[in-house]
């Protein structure tokens, strides 16, 4: 393995204060689009509350970045809880969050599918309700590499969590009440499905250490969002070799009638370029198309990371009328940004 | 617990046999154990955080020292509450600092374990394996994990019954932990070969078999500690 691949080379004050300064320099970025709630390490849309809107919370651990604090603002999320590096954030940060969005109409909690994130969250939400608000959570959990079964802690939560963000919010903006913007995140969770493969693993700062070592030719396929191991190990084939695994997995989950259209989302792990990353939806695209679905949207860039893992993931989320006219409704955030 | 005043020959001998078998356990013996609980996972924070990135995601060492850390800075606060209180007390800190899974689980677990001592300022053998037991439940049922699930119940339940079974056999406290210990740690040392149904582990189906758990392995320090506790109190 290349020098220098194993060891931290990264641009900090101190490890135990990166999620901190991170936030400090998201706030001084983006004045215009949110606040930075020091005591509480909470990411909060500028102009929360918006009276009779419902408003729309996420949280989960950093290392994800541009998720979720950056997609905080207009058409996306009010509010974003970020725990220490790949840690659950503790109920303390949702509530706060939960406080401070809360315009009347009820808040929705999105929780990606992980044991910490769901324990924190649901005793969040219990006190959130022992203060009078009404909260609903959902699930997200899209990631196929794992079967929902007795036999696992369910599907993680991936991609669909960034296009139920979108979505949803787009809803809650166009004046959806609680029981709506919920079933709007539901069903993009219904209706999505991710796969995710990594060519190396990412070094988490508070350890200093890789998490896996990868060796030469090798490929991980499976992987969620936490710098870990996947399902399986194989060896590393061409692109279009890659792609056909990841739209089988996908496709053959999803189960989409012919003809269906899609929005199919290429994301990066955080250390693949966008060289790499549209090469990969070009493959996508063909594939998908090969299969009998019409991707009629897509979103490709890094918008759900595992710090600098290089590595990809793919969404396919089947469309209908209203989920298309959501996606497309206007949008501005520090990661996401597009007008009607 | 000291021995008050001077005392002479067979009487001594009886009184402090007493002291043993039925030792009596308070707040002190609460705040020992968290801050040997704090001393244990911080000189573990390394082999914790190793375990966690082979099957998980590396960061259970350090969440721990974390969260133990301020529960003995919120313990060194407190003015005199009794045993039941300080491990609310304790509970509260870990879920509001920790995250991950191990923060609401464990938080969880000496809340409820705490419930079970109420406001009285001791407490017995019997009693402290109630608390335990409560704090298992706790865990079970927030978790949704049994045994052989490859997470800290499979060190939590060994440990309890034999806590449970050496107290009702008459055993001396002190004595009884020890084997809880052993009991927890060879429950620890049983996850190796399990395949994770529950928490991030579950993930890796079957590349998980062939590693200690984590949680396992810092709950089996938990009650370790625990013993040192009591020992050291004497």
């Amino acid at each position: 393995m290349a020098v220098g691949t194993n060891q931290m080379r990264k641009f900090l004050n101190d490890p135990a204060a990166v999620v901190k300064d991170s936030l400090k320099g998201l706030a001084a970025a983006h004045p215009d689009l949110l606040r930075y709630d020091v005591a509480n390490q909470i990411i909060v849309r500028k102009d929360a509350p918006k009276k009779g809107k419902v408003a729309l919370i996420s949280g989960g651990g950093s290392g994800h970045e541009p998720l979720h604090g950056g997609f905080v603002g207009l058409g996306m999320l009010d509010a974003a809880a970020p725990g220490e590096v790949f840690t659950s954030p503790v109920p303390g940060q949702m509530l706060a969050a939960t406080k401070a969005v809360d315009g009347g109409a009820g808040v929705v909690h999105i929780v990606k599918n992980y044991t910490g994130d769901v324990l924190n969250f649901k005793l969040a939400a219990e006190d959130a309700a022992d203060e009078g608000i009404k909260v609903t959570s959902v699930v997200i959990d899209d990631d196929v590499a794992v079967q929902d079964s007795l036999y696992t802690a369910g599907r993680r939560g991936v991609g669909a969590t960034v296009l139920a963000e979108k979505i949803a919010g787009a809803a809650a903006e166009s004046g959806a009440d609680l029981a709506k913007v919920t079933d709007t995140v539901k069903k993009v969770n219904d209706r999505a499905r991710s796969f995710g493969v990594a060519l190396s693993s990412c070094i988490p700062p508070a350890n200093g250490k890789v998490i896996f070592e990868l060796p030469e030719g090798q490929i991980e396929f499976g992987i969620g969002i936490h710098g870990e191991p996947g399902r399986r190990r194989g060896t590393l084939g061409t692109a279009s070799e890659v792609v056909d695994v990841m739209v089988e997995a996908v496709v053959s989950d999803l189960k989409a009638k012919h003809g269906s259209k899609v929005l199919a989302f290429v994301n990066g792990m955080g250390g693949t370029p966008l060289l790499e990353l549209y090469l990969i939806y070009g493959e996508v695209d063909a594939k998908l198309r090969k299969a009998g679905l019409e991707p009629v949207r897509n979103l490709v860039g890094s918008y759900i990371t595992s710090l600098e893992m290089a590595g990809a993931s793919l969404t396919v989320l089947e469309l209908d009328e209203e989920l298309i006219k959501l996606w497309d409704a206007p949008v501005h955030t520090p990661a996401l940004r597009w007008r009607a | 617990m000291g021995c008050t005043g001077a005392h002479a020959g067979a009487a001594l001998e009886s009184l402090t046999l007493i002291l043993i078998t039925e030792r009596v356990m308070d707040a002190a013996t609460i705040t020992s154990w968290m801050r040997e609980i704090e001393a244990s996972v911080r000189v573990e924070r390394d082999h914790l955080v190793q375990l966690d990135a082979a099957i998980g995601d590396g960061d259970h060492g350090t969440n721990m020292t974390r969260g133990f850390e301020a529960v003995v800075q919120a313990l060194g606060t407190d003015n005199g509450s009794p045993p039941g209180r300080l491990l609310i007390i304790a509970g509260r800190t870990l879920v509001s600092t920790v995250g991950g899974a191990s923060g609401p689980l464990w938080g969880s677990a000496l809340r409820a374990g705490g419930r079970v001592l109420g406001d009285q300022t001791t407490f017995d053998g019997a009693q402290l394996t109630e608390v335990l037991a409560a704090a298992l439940a706790s865990v079970k049922d927030l978790g949704t994990a049994a045994l052989g699930d490859k997470t800290m119940v499979d060190a939590l339940e060994p440990a309890v019954d034999t806590l449970r079974a050496r107290v009702a056999e008459g055993e001396p406290i002190d004595r009884a932990l020890d084997e809880a210990a052993q009991a927890a740690e060879a429950g620890m040392r049983a996850t190796i070969p399990l395949q994770a149904r529950k928490g991030r582990a579950s993930y890796l189906g079957e590349r998980s078999v062939g590693h200690q758990d984590p949680g396992a392995t810092s709950t089996a320090l938990i009650i370790r500690a625990l013993h040192r506790a009591v020992t050291s109190g004497a």
